[in-house]
């Protein structure tokens, strides 16, 4: 199925790479087109691949090619200094910023074009309603200690065992990784999965799992859900208030596991791929972040962050 | 008539460099896949890796924060089950439709059954995968009462699909190859079929019979997106046929992408490779021998 979505990726990439070249063609007589080599992130695909598309239109001169294959695939890019702007879902490591220093020479620049929450799915006939971040850091920690629904005060009448299957993302993922954090921040001390989780491959197929198993709880972009999956509301501690993943918990920070999105420059942009930087930051820019599911920048923030890391 | 004969003459030797050129190539094209996998893993399998930790520890940790560690048991005991699952599942139904092909059946439900088992041998494996996911999972917790039906069992009986096929027509030439007078001798005796069957052809064809099952246990241990998809890509030792596992192939498949090219996980999932490509020679080399008959010596 992974290969069948980053196929019709691919495809939609090839395709807007012809666009571009017979815009190109078309719109000639004033030199060359520059171009902004673009990869990374498989959550940021899509959404890059919409900016690139009505970028086009408005910027005749920039052609912004985009490849997917994943956060770490795109900081292996910006390392061997091969892409523009490189995609990523978690923030760059210190080890591989000093990698690219010494490969490019120039250390590598952060920028945050969106967020995107987190949500906590399971089942849509489990009865439980909100969770804490310390119970998923006991449910899928090292040493955590739950391992059962009733453990969590619910009777899933669904699941015939009372057996909480634990539903996760391939080790390498962005998601992955942003997970693991949350929950060892939860948990005061560096946690790890626990083995024997269940891992998808795709943010998509997370969900898909879960709607089809009633005792599974799985972690997934706020986009992927679907009727057949309930989205829980999540809580730092127990007593405090618990949110939903919405647009506006999101960006209020009430909800506690939202991510920035990342692009990372290979030092300081060239002119060109700088107006795309501030175009992702402009209102028109972040509307298309909402469109493609995900969080825009608060606009003051948006305001403070265009151009300005 | 001299020149022609020249012409066929110079025609047949292009032929045989042809020939012996596709046969030298894919000698030197196995050599340097393995060349390949083993440069891309040797650095870290000489300087780094303890080997016995890499064999005997199921702690599969390749991105852990803290502690990186590369037990492959867990992945090693993932593929070993399912693969014996779906050979217990295949050998049978796939030695008894070679057998029922080839000795039983009618010459027309003979074409049909060997059109449609060459449609199964068709099928892509990111199918049975699909399948595997979305129509197994939710019958497995149904009728098991499992919490999950991304197991083993679910993982077994896809690879038995697609292992079937194999067997079924490796088997059925290896009955076919058979000499016919041993078929008239045997009944001139005075044998019944079933008697013509298993004290006869299955003795007389035993060499390809096995070299099928062997085939089928290397699709097995071999095949990658169908186990990806339906065992559930759970690192876990099992202990009965409901458990999730995870396969070898599926790790390398799912974690290869996103690996910084020459970090050590990089070079780790090479190593794997290497384990696979040890895992199928030890396959080959036992089908090997057997259809040399060296075993019965």
């Amino acid at each position: 199925m992974r290969s069948k979505n980053s196929g019709g990726r691919q495809m939609a990439a090839i395709a807007a790479v012809v666009l571009f070249a017979l815009l190109g063609c078309g719109g000639g007589g004033n030199g060359e087109k520059l171009t902004i080599q673009n990869a990374g992130s498989d959550t940021m695909v899509n959404l890059a691949q919409h900016w690139a598309e009505v970028y086009a239109k408005i910027d005749t001169t920039v052609s912004v090619e985009v490849s997917g294959g994943g956060s770490g695939t795109g900081i292996a890019a910006l390392i061997n200094g091969t892409v523009d702007l490189a995609n990523s879902s978690r923030k760059i490591h210190a080890d591989e910023s000093e990698r690219a220093r010494s490969n490019t020479g120039s250390v590598p620049v952060e920028y945050i074009v969106g967020y995107d929450a987190l949500a906590v799915y399971v089942h849509k006939d489990n009865p439980l309603e909100e969770i804490t971040l310390e119970q998923l850091a006991e449910i899928y920690g090292t040493g955590g200690t739950i391992t059962a629904w009733s453990q969590l005060g619910v009777n899933n009448a669904g699941c015939a065992k009372d057996e909480i299957i634990r539903v996760s993302r391939q080790s390498n993922s962005g998601t992955y990784e942003y997970f693991r954090e949350a929950i060892s921040h939860a948990k005061g001390q560096s946690l790890d999965f626990k083995l024997g989780s269940v891992d998808m491959n795709g943010s998509k197929d997370v969900v898909e799992l879960v709607a089809k198993t009633p005792c599974a709880i799985g972690y997934s972009g706020m986009g992927y859900a679907t009727p057949q999956v309930k989205m829980l509301r999540v809580t730092r501690k127990a007593g405090e208030p618990a949110y939903a993943p919405t647009v506006a918990t999101t960006q209020d920070q009430t909800y506690p596991i939202a991510r920035p999105l990342y692009m990372y420059a290979p030092g300081s942009p060239r002119p060109h791929v700088q107006r795309f930087l501030d175009w992702i930051h402009s209102e028109a820019g972040q509307k298309l972040v909402e469109e493609s599911g995900y969080v825009p920048i608060p606009h003051t923030a948006a305001s403070e962050n265009a151009g300005n890391p | 008539m001299r020149n022609r004969r020249r012409l066929e003459t110079l025609i047949e030797r292009l032929i045989e460099g042809v020939v012996w050129f596709c046969g030298i190539s894919a000698i030197v094209f196995v050599a340097l896949i393995f060349i390949f996998v083993f440069r891309e893993g040797a650095g870290y399998l000489f300087k780094g890796l303890n080997l016995r930790e890499f064999l005997t520890s199921p702690e599969w940790y390749p991105t852990s924060a803290a502690n990186k560690r590369y037990g492959v048991l867990a992945l090693i005991a993932g593929t070993f089950s399912v693969t014996a699952l779906a050979m217990m599942i295949a050998v049978p139904f796939g030695l008894g439709a070679a057998i029922f092909i080839s000795e039983f059946c009618g010459a027309k439900v003979k074409e049909t059954l060997k059109v449609v088992i060459e449609l199964l041998a068709a099928i892509p494996s990111v199918v049975w995968g699909f399948i595997g996911l979305t129509v197994m999972n939710p019958v497995i917790i149904e009728v098991f009462h499992a919490p999950i039906g991304l197991t083993v069992l679910n993982g077994g009986i896809i690879l038995a699909l697609m292992s079937v096929p194999i067997i079924v027509s490796i088997g059925e030439d290896s009955l076919k190859a058979v000499p016919d007078s041993y078929r008239e001798a045997a009944q001139a005796l005075g044998c019944t079929r079933w008697q013509l069957v298993f004290r006869v052809l299955l003795p007389a064809a035993k060499n390809g019979l096995l070299a099928a099952v062997l085939l089928g246990i290397g699709r097995g241990v071999g095949e990658t997106m169908a186990v990806l998809m339906a065992t559930g890509h759970a690192v876990n030792l099992p202990t009965s046929l409901l458990d999730s596992v995870r396969t070898l192939t599926a790790t390398i498949a799912a974690e290869l992408g996103e690996a910084p090219v020459g970090s050590e996980h990089y070079q780790v999932l090479f190593i794997i490779g290497i384990l696979l490509f040890t895992i199928t020679f030890i396959v080959n080399l036992v089908a090997d021998l057997v259809v040399r008959g060296i075993r019965g010596k």
